[in-house]
């Protein structure tokens, strides 16, 4: 059996649910995605200097009439907590998705308390979260979250288990 | 050294010039009760709280809308709290887009506790240094035309720091309620269906 290539069917979620603005503090589990995004005329890229950054200019696409997606890594959701309050105050979309570190046989000792935190601090924070522990969940995850982001005006985050990219040794 | 412009004067002036092509991003304080102060435009988008989101709300909304003019209104303490994002503005390098920074060295909302800038920070070095090559720093009022050009007509992104006095001012509220700011701000721009979540 073929070995299912996830990252080009994230992209086509993200190209079928309209969204053209990503920006991202850049993770090598999102780093086919990213090239895929940046192959694309349609679609602004930018990679920021810190992930709460991305909360602000995906409200300010969101207020000029664009969807955009945020791709981080799970030791960056520690820096978008109090961002949070801008899409929750006004009832924006929001839609994240995070490369988990610090879950399954991590290598690196400092990136387990941030992964261990990341599913409290978001659900502390309102953000519905979506989980993708298998190439088969990704696409659904995906879906499903850019449907109730965009729907309801809500934050949303996609999880991507460490399980699914592969435990990093360091 | 501290400043003398009186902010009020500045941003209603500033805004005075202002069409339909304008979009307008205040900070969260005085910022917006300034840009309030000079007209409760639907084309405001005031923050009253996510201290440090102005200028990237201002860099999505002029990559969103690259016919219109995007002005970033904000404080020294706002701007102090979002360094990266001139380096982040820079490199993405939109043509149409103007940070001014009311820079009164303090924290106004707080109690006046003094900022970085009064001390030894230079914002437009900083923006300079970030990236942005058209900088400046506004201190007389005889460089304030000077500004409104800059500000409306030059190849974005344009950085400026006008170095304003303290002062305590009557508040001029914008809408508080952050669901509505974001309705009015988004059917002024793009039409009655951007209400019910319509891109």
């Amino acid at each position: 059996m073929q070995e299912a290539d996830w990252p080009a069917e994230l992209f086509e979620v993200l190209c079928a649910r309209g969204i053209s603005q990503i920006c991202h503090v850049p993770d090598s589990g999102h780093g086919r995605l990213i090239k895929l995004c940046e192959a694309r005329n349609d679609m602004s890229v930018v990679t920021l200097t810190t992930e709460e950054e991305g909360v602000g200019l995906l409200a300010g696409a969101w207020l000029g009439g664009k969807r955009g997606a945020l791709l981080i890594q799970s030791s960056g959701v520690g820096n978008i907590i109090n961002a949070l309050a801008l899409p929750a105050a006004c009832r924006m979309p929001l839609l994240v998705i995070v490369s988990m570190r610090g879950e399954w046989g991590e290598g690196n000792p400092w990136q387990l308390p941030m992964g261990l935190g990341t599913p409290k601090v978001l659900e502390a924070m309102g953000v519905t979260l979506f989980r993708a522990d298998s190439a088969d969940a990704v696409v659904p995850a995906l879906d499903a979250a850019a449907g109730t982001a965009f729907n309801t005006n809500c934050s949303v985050a996609v999880l991507l288990s460490q399980r699914l990219i592969g435990a990093k040794e360091f | 050294m501290a400043g003398f412009l009186h902010r009020r004067d500045v941003v209603k002036t500033l805004l005075a010039r202002r069409n339909a092509d304008t979009l307008v991003v205040a900070g969260l304080g005085s910022s917006a009760w300034d840009v309030t102060a000079a007209g409760n435009d639907d084309r405001n988008f005031c923050l009253i709280g996510a201290m440090g989101l102005t200028v990237p709300i201002g860099l999505g909304l002029a990559e969103a809308q690259h016919d219109k003019r995007i002005l970033v209104i904000t404080g020294d303490g706002d701007m102090l709290m979002s360094l990266g994002a001139l380096a982040t503005v820079a490199q993405v390098r939109p043509r149409n887009f103007a940070i001014i920074v009311l820079d009164n060295e303090c924290f106004g909302e707080t109690g006046g506790q003094p900022t970085h800038t009064a001390g030894v920070a230079d914002l437009a070095a900083i923006a300079r240094g970030a990236g942005i090559e058209d900088t400046g720093e506004i201190r007389e009022q005889g460089e304030i035309d000077a500004l409104i050009a800059d500000v409306y007509d030059a190849p974005g992104p344009v950085f400026r720091t006008v170095k304003i006095a303290y002062e305590t001012l009557e508040d001029f509220k914008p809408p508080l309620d952050g669901a509505y700011a974001k309705d009015r701000f988004r059917v002024a721009l793009l039409g009655a269906k951007a209400a019910v979540g319509g891109a």
